[in-house]
């Protein structure tokens, strides 16, 4: 199955970067999921959590501010504020 | 004479300690520098991307927006000046008060009237000497700006752009900062950041990648709106970091040349000392001499 290549950055740099399966976040008006092959999109996101979740099942979470997500292909661009690793998985920064 | 010895003595001791504090200065700018090139482009991705983001939408629909418009019911237009806190870094400072003097003398006589932002205290005193007046001032982090000083510089200056005349609104924001080239080279720039000119911000799609059409979440024009705040922070943060990161290759290049010069200094002092010495010691010897000879005779 096609993987989503994923970066998640804020303004100081790069937070996570790598290749996952799917990535949920809080868009304006809902949860929006992204899995491999999904259309285009440019979308606001709100306060809320983000999750990326890997191809073997690693889960990461962030809890972030606000920002916005784009979806180019299989390239998944999260920008946001600021962003904190909720639970484990990595530290965030 | 003895007093003249004493005094170049005096002299050399002097420089040697400012030579030891230029040499702790250059040091310092040195180790500094690298962590600031490392946060320009640690900063990138983020710049990258929101770039994209806008010149996606601005491609893609005509929606228009406030901080794309022109405005003409105000000739106020705010300029932003980033320079350093502190001196000891050659011409830096001057250099970027010298092009915004020439930026507000060009828009005032476009019969515009300037309100002057200021981040740095080398910039902040030079301008309350000469009592201007100065609209918003910020210090304290000139050699290593953060994204919440950027964040308040922005949303300050995105407030007066879209305040009425009558609060002092302004009709344009131009930014007066260096730009790193590399370690040797700076060069003050001059930037015209708002009304937003978005062709600027438009990627060329490469041959075999058009820009795809892209779905907004909830629509364009709410995407565009919170897009180009950001887009306009993510500009200042950038010109703040370069700035940063000119500053101290600046103030090490200064401070490299303050030191050599103290060491030439000290030499001709250290030989003046010397001099000095040697015609005290022949003055004594002949003054032996000749009163030895006053004796014998």
């Amino acid at each position: 199955m096609a993987q989503l290549e994923v970066d998640l950055v804020d303004t100081d740099g790069t937070i996570w970067s790598g290749d996952a399966r799917q990535v949920s976040a809080p868009a304006s008006d809902g949860e929006i999921g992204i899995l491999a092959g999904h259309t285009p999109v440019l979308s606001v996101l709100r306060r809320g959590e983000v999750r990326v979740i890997e191809a073997g099942g690693t889960v990461h979470r962030w809890s972030v501010e606000g920002g916005f997500l784009s979806v180019d292909g299989d390239q998944v661009t999260v920008v946001v504020d600021a962003a904190e690793a909720v639970a484990s998985g990595t530290s965030g920064r | 004479m003895a007093g003249q010895q004493r005094i170049y003595r005096q002299r050399i001791r002097s420089t040697q300690s400012l030579k030891k504090m230029f040499r702790a200065q250059e040091l310092i700018a040195a180790s500094r520098i690298g962590r600031a090139r490392d946060r320009m482009a640690s900063a990138s991705p983020y710049a990258r991307a929101i770039t994209r983001a806008v010149s996606a939408v601005a491609t893609h629909s005509d929606v228009s927006h406030p901080l794309l418009a022109e405005r003409d019911d105000t000739t106020r237009v705010a300029v932003l000046l980033i320079a350093s806190d502190r001196g000891m870094a050659g011409a830096y400072s001057a250099s970027v008060i010298r092009e915004t003097e020439r930026l507000i003398e060009r828009l005032e006589g476009e019969g515009k009237e300037v309100a002057l932002y200021i981040s740095g205290r080398r910039a902040e005193s030079y301008y309350r000497f000469r009592g201007r007046e100065l609209a918003a001032v910020w210090t304290g982090q000139s050699d290593a700006p953060t994204s919440e000083l950027a964040e308040e510089i922005a949303s300050t200056l995105l407030e007066a752009f879209d305040a009425d005349p009558a609060d002092g609104g302004v009709a344009e924001l131009h930014i007066v900062s260096t730009q790193f080239v590399n370690m040797v080279s700076q060069r003050p720039q001059v930037i015209r950041m708002l009304p937003l000119e978005v062709v600027e911000g438009v990627a060329p799609a490469g041959e075999h990648e058009a820009l795809p059409l892209y779905d907004f979440e909830p629509d364009a024009a709410e995407v565009l709106d919170a897009l180009l705040p950001r887009y306009v922070r993510t500009r200042i943060f950038a010109c703040l970091l370069q700035a940063a990161a000119s500053e101290l290759a600046a103030r090490q290049r200064a401070m490299h040349t303050a030191t050599e010069n103290a060491e030439d200094l000290i030499r001709t002092y250290t030989r003046l000392a010397n001099q000095a010495r040697q015609a005290e010691i022949t003055q004594e010897i002949s003054e032996i001499v000749s009163g030895a000879d006053a004796l014998a005779s």
